[in-house]
């Protein structure tokens, strides 16, 4: 059981990062998931600028993977979020989780991206043809990850 | 004192990246919040205007939380990473 998370500038290759998760004999299930930059609805993106808070970001992250550890029978998970300028289609961020069977896999992913949106100290800003805006958050992403609450 | 630190859009609309409190009567996230806001009309506007997210020592927390002199403080909007 572990994990492990990066936070860095260069893009990252989700074939090696695969390849890292599908050597555990005792693993039947590898589910990855990659957010892409996106055009705008009226397209004319040229990249995103990624703002964090460093000091938090990586142990936020690390404290999300050792949730899922504790909460799901999955065997190792491996995240990575980019930061500074990124392009049109490149991938932000990488998510792969290995188990026994898919369900928990797909669960313990899931988890982990809808506290990602919600918590962790990362901005985007758009950088289109007509100027740079921030990104606005989503009423719907604090709705993905309210599902997952416990009752205490 | 208190260190505060700013990110993404607050910290544009503010024009700064992080300053000092002194801790006198600040007890609370809120307190200190409202301290910032009689800097200027201008930083009363932003935060009335702004949704402002709040960390204690890289801690989400809620604004009646704590505060402690040497404290970091940090105020920014929604997040939107991933």
């Amino acid at each position: 059981m572990g994990y492990q998370v990066s936070v860095q500038e260069g893009p990252f290759n989700v074939g090696s990062e695969y390849d890292a998760l599908a050597t555990d004999p005792n693993c039947g299930a590898v589910v990855t998931f990659t957010g892409l930059v996106r055009d705008l609805p009226e397209g004319g993106l040229d990249a995103i600028e990624l703002e964090h808070y460093p000091e938090m970001t990586h142990s936020l992250l690390e404290a999300l993977c050792e949730r899922a550890l504790d909460r799901w029978k999955v065997k190792s998970i491996r995240l990575i979020h980019r930061i500074g300028k990124i392009n049109l289609n490149e991938g932000i961020v990488f998510l792969g989780v290995a188990s026994a069977h898919r369900s928990e896999a797909f669960a313990a992913g899931q988890f982990i991206m809808d506290y990602l949106k919600t918590q962790a100290p990362f901005w985007k800003k758009e950088h289109s043809e007509r100027g740079s805006v921030w990104v606005e958050a989503k009423a719907s992403d604090r709705t993905a990850a309210s599902r997952w609450q416990e009752p205490e | 004192m208190i260190k505060v630190r700013f990110f993404a859009l607050l910290r544009e609309r503010l024009g700064t990246s992080d300053l000092e409190l002194a801790i006198d009567h600040i007890e609370t996230v809120s307190d200190a919040i409202q301290t910032l806001k009689q800097r200027s009309e201008r930083w009363q506007v932003v935060f009335e205007d702004q949704e402002v997210i709040a960390a204690v020592n890289q801690q989400l927390v809620d604004k009646a939380h704590p505060l402690q002199a040497d404290d970091e403080l940090a105020l920014f909007p929604p997040v939107t990473g991933g």
